[in-house]
């Protein structure tokens, strides 16, 4: 009788152990583990300029300042992607837009490894960097 | 006593499992960080070039053409051109050493064998005069990477191209190629 039980239990406790690693791998198609409202206000910012193609520009040698390599851009819908190997894989895709009569929208997202990043401080940083680059991009001009 | 045991198990693996989920490696502070040789790295990867935008970017195009490279994206409205080419990644040291590794211990240990080569060229116009094209100026930079994979198909390397000899050769390249585009050749 306590064989059979210790049996069950043992059984119980490697399904458990099965469970967890069977969740459906297709769920991660939709999957994301903050807020779609929150992710947009953390990977997003508004800068003061109207001209689409010197920010589209501006990303693209803040991307290569912080060591990527553009792999597509597209003008006309404003996105820009690129990867970093420095030992990881990073991914990136940055789309640039009009937002009302005076500004733009920037949204960045990235990819690290095979994890989103949805942290606030990585995109922080990105940005930093951008409004470095737009700064040095307008002075040399 | 059983049982105790056992709940203490499902606990130990139900922790193990949580502890794992949130193991994954995070980004790197530096990642995303404009590093503090950033400014060197630029100066290694770029050129300024006295002609307009629309020659350098052709002229680079041939050139990674004459370099084996197969573009596979091309954006002339924000200067952009990437490409990438598969090549051989074995050296004659790493196989040596392989050999009297595998001699001394019996185990093969793996090399290294192809690598993917990445390369965008970003053009990015500094003056721009539209009727006398040999007065302005165009600023270029150009970033290499490699994925390195080795005989059991692993990726053993990932990493950009740092050497400054491969960004002077290219820019010297590219000179040639400016001055052939030039002269119609």
């Amino acid at each position: 009788m306590k064989t059979m039980r210790s049996a069950i239990l043992w059984g119980v406790a490697v399904m458990l152990l099965m469970v967890c690693a069977c969740a459906p791998p297709t769920r991660q198609v939709l999957e994301t583990q903050e807020s779609e409202v929150r992710l947009r206000s953390i990977q997003s910012r508004i800068f003061e300029t109207t001209d689409t193609n010197k920010t589209l520009r501006a990303v693209i040698a803040a991307l290569q300042d912080l060591g990527f390599v553009v792999d597509k851009a597209n003008a006309s819908l404003g996105v820009v992607s690129a990867t970093k190997l420095s030992g990881y894989v990073l991914r990136i895709t940055v789309s640039v837009r009009p937002r009302g009569e005076s500004q733009v929208l920037v949204r960045a997202n990235a990819q690290y490894n095979i994890q989103a990043v949805e942290d606030p401080e990585p995109y922080q940083r990105f940005f930093d960097a951008l409004a470095q680059s737009m700064f040095l991009a307008a002075h040399q001009l | 006593m059983r049982y105790k045991a056992m709940i203490q198990f499902i606990a130990l693996a139900a922790g193990l499992v949580l502890l794992l989920n949130n193991c994954a490696p995070q980004i790197p502070k530096e990642a995303l960080q404009l590093p503090p040789e950033g400014l060197k790295q630029r100066q290694l990867q770029s050129r300024q070039f006295g002609t307009d935008e629309k020659t350098v970017l052709s002229a680079s195009a041939a050139l990674l053409q004459d370099l084996g490279f197969v573009i596979e994206e091309s954006e002339p409205a924000c200067g952009l051109i990437f490409c990438s080419k598969h090549r051989d990644a074995s050296s004659t040291g790493q196989l040596v050493g392989a050999i009297a590794v595998a001699l001394l211990t019996g185990v093969v240990p793996p090399v290294d064998r192809d690598q993917l080569i990445r390369v965008s060229v970003v053009t990015q116009p500094l003056v721009v005069d539209s009727v006398d094209p040999s007065k302005c100026r165009t600023g270029v930079r150009v970033s290499f990477q490699r994925v390195v994979r080795n005989d059991r198909g692993f990726v053993s390397l990932q990493q950009s191209v740092v050497e400054p000899h491969i960004y002077r050769d290219f820019f010297d390249k590219l000179s040639q190629s400016l001055f052939l585009e030039a002269n119609q050749l």
